[in-house]
């Protein structure tokens, strides 16, 4: 108790020397080196801009143009029925690879080790040759005249299915390796307090492991969706109509090979940032409970900004967000 | 009865009560490991008992085989009249498919060291989960039930929080509250309070002397001394995978009669 007096008779006196303002160090480099970044970035904008070669018009007219639009849903249909289709098998990939079964365990590795380790160019066009290979597929039991479909492979096989079966399974490969880092992720004792509770392995898998493991698995697959919206520029190879197929057939027509791959390129921009909403909110979704107070989501954000700068009542306390949710 | 090998003393807390748990001849290894030897117990229904012992002597082991979390490699194991985990068919015992199995765990509720709550839901949501998922109660009826079992762990206020908002002791309660939300006729604890701050060991412990007074018969692993004392009808002193000694608790541990005993209740003193 002394002590605490004691301190308390030190202060006093120099109460007065104490009320002063605490200037910030003063960053002269920030200012610079912003202004040379400019500098550089305006130059860039203005050579470009200015350039005769390039025929903003036509990018422009590109832009809209009946043959670009058509590419752009076929590279949506591509990317979403591949990303669907693989996230699927990715889990029963990913599910035999976790399995104490050798015999699944092992054929799993083995598809990953296989796709993940040839290129995605090399698989597709040698999905594009199927039909040299086989002449005729058929869905029966192996090694026996058994047979419940057969058809020509030529006729069933398109540059597109072809396509979508290329991405589709290479990109289950990695995928089921990010769903079973997720699976991994979760505790094991979460499995042990599901079952004693009387839960079933498949309710347990559903409504506690897989919740869980979202929060690892929605980022990177966040990212494997963008990068499958890109390669499906691949798909060109082997002659699918998507947007950069598309762009290089007009420009081998008009030789504005430039302007078409800015067209593309814009598209391409477009749909990814499209692309990064729902993972956003996906995100916050499955990341429940994971931290005490959740971020507020953009639009909350500027909620806030606009309450703040009018005077009147404070923003919005933080735990605002958890039961906003 | 006469599988029952236990110690001299086992039981007479509550001779004329019927067994709601018969543990008979239990074994079971971990690779080369035997990790319990014919481990055999009676737990009468509505009494507490609790398991001591050293690290490694099986405790957890024997109370994760009475709701099946381990498979057994011989003996039984026979809560209310039914064989856990198996069934009868001839001289031997086949284990049941995996959905047989979680009915009967409905009917078991367990408590772990690590709490273990489902982390992505609300207090609420995690003892509603069960009810409504798998027994299929309706859910206003569950919410009101879960209201209650809060309100009886002292948690009313804390329906809407995560668990990562609550601290150890809260989540302990919360998950005993959960687990009896399946009104389970027995409730196991593994070291319920092991990792928890002291300060609050307390109210954890305070709920489960409470459900004891109400009746539930429970089998709690645990190095609380004062309330295997306080609460316990029956003591079970486990070493290496075998019952050394088991009877009242101021017979097992005022008068150990075993000398393992007595080194291991000078340990945690
Ligand atoms: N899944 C497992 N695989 C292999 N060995 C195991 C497994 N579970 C437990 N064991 C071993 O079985 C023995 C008994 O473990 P158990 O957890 O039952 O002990 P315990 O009495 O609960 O100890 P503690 O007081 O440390 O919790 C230990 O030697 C442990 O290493
Ligand atoms: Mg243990």
């Amino acid at each position: 108790m002394t002590a605490v007096e004691a301190r308390g008779v030190a202060l006093a006196p120099e109460a007065t020397d104490d009320d002063v303002r605490a200037i910030p160090l003063r960053r002269p480099w920030r200012w610079i080196s912003a202004a040379v970044v400019l500098l550089l970035a305006a130059g860039f904008a203005y050579s470009v801009l200015t350039n005769p070669n390039i025929d903003f018009a036509a990018i422009g007219q590109f832009l809209v143009d009946p043959r670009i639009i058509d590419g752009v849903w076929l590279t949506l249909l591509i990317t979403l029925v591949a990303m669907v289709v693989s996230t699927v098998l990715a889990v029963v990939i990913a599910a035999m690879r976790l399995s104490s079964n050798p015999v699944l365990s092992s054929v799993a590795w083995f598809y990953v080790w296989a796709f993940r380790g040839t290129p995605l160019l090399v698989q597709i066009v040698l999905w594009g040759y199927l039909g040299l290979l086989y002449e005729k597929l058929s869905i029966g039991i192996p090694f026996t005249d058994i047979v419940f479909w057969q058809a020509d492979t030529n006729l069933l096989i398109t540059a597109m299915v072809a396509g979508i079966l290329a991405l589709t399974l290479n990109q289950a490969a990695y995928s089921s390796e990010i769903v079973r880092a997720g699976m991994i992720s979760v505790d094991e004792g979460q499995r042990e307090a599901a079952y004693s509770l009387g839960m079933s392995p498949l309710y347990t898998f559903r409504r506690v492991l897989l919740p869980q493991a979202m929060r690892v698995i929605i980022p990177p697959m966040g990212n494997e969706t963008i990068s499958m919206l890109k390669n499906t520029s691949l798909l060109s190879v082997i002659a699918v109509l998507e947007i950069y197929t598309q762009a290089t057939v007009i420009s081998s027509q008009n030789l504005k090979q430039v302007e078409l791959l800015i067209v593309a390129s814009i598209w391409y921009l477009l749909m990814t940032s499209i692309l990064s909403v729902p993972q956003y909110y996906l995100e916050r979704r499955f990341g429940r409970g994971s931290s005490r107070n959740l971020p507020p989501t953009p639009f909350q954000r500027l909620r806030q900004a606009f309450a703040s700068r009018r005077p009147g009542p404070a923003p919005a306390p933080e735990t605002k967000a958890v039961s906003a949710v | 009865m006469s599988t029952i090998t236990t110690t001299r003393t086992a039981q007479d807390a509550a001779v004329d009560a019927r067994p709601l748990v018969e543990i008979r001849r239990v074994r079971k290894s971990f690779g080369a490991h035997q990790v319990l030897r014919d481990v055999s117990l009676a737990v009468p229904e509505g009494t507490v008992t609790v398991l001591l012992g050293p690290s490694g002597s099986g405790k957890s082991t024997l109370l994760r085989c009475i709701n099946h979390l381990e498979s057994i490699d011989g003996g039984r194991i026979i809560v209310d009249g039914e064989l856990i985990g198996y069934r009868q068919a001839g001289h031997d015992i086949h284990e049941m498919t995996p959905k047989q199995i979680a009915r009967q765990r409905r009917e078991i509720g367990m408590v772990f060291q690590r709490f273990n709550l489902f982390p992505h839901m609300t207090a609420l949501e995690n003892i509603v989960e069960a009810p409504v998922g798998i027994a299929g109660m309706p859910r206003a009826k569950a919410r009101a039930k879960a209201t209650e079992l809060l309100d009886r762990v002292g948690l009313a206020d804390f329906a809407g929080h995560y668990p990562a908002q609550l601290s150890g002791g809260q989540q302990q309660r919360v998950a005993i509250a959960r687990a009896l939300a399946m009104g389970p006729k027995l409730m196991l604890f593994d070291e319920p309070t092991s990792a928890l701050d002291p300060e609050l060991v307390g109210d954890v412990l305070d709920v489960m002397r409470e459900l004891a007074n109400d009746g539930m018969t429970m089998i709690v692993v645990t190095h609380e001394i004062g309330f295997a004392r306080g609460v316990a009808d029956q003591v079970v002193f486990m070493d290496g995978g075998v019952v050394v000694e088991a009877g009242r608790p101021e017979d097992v541990i005022d008068r150990p009669q075993r000398q393992r005993t007595r080194d291991f209740l000078e340990s945690v003193r």
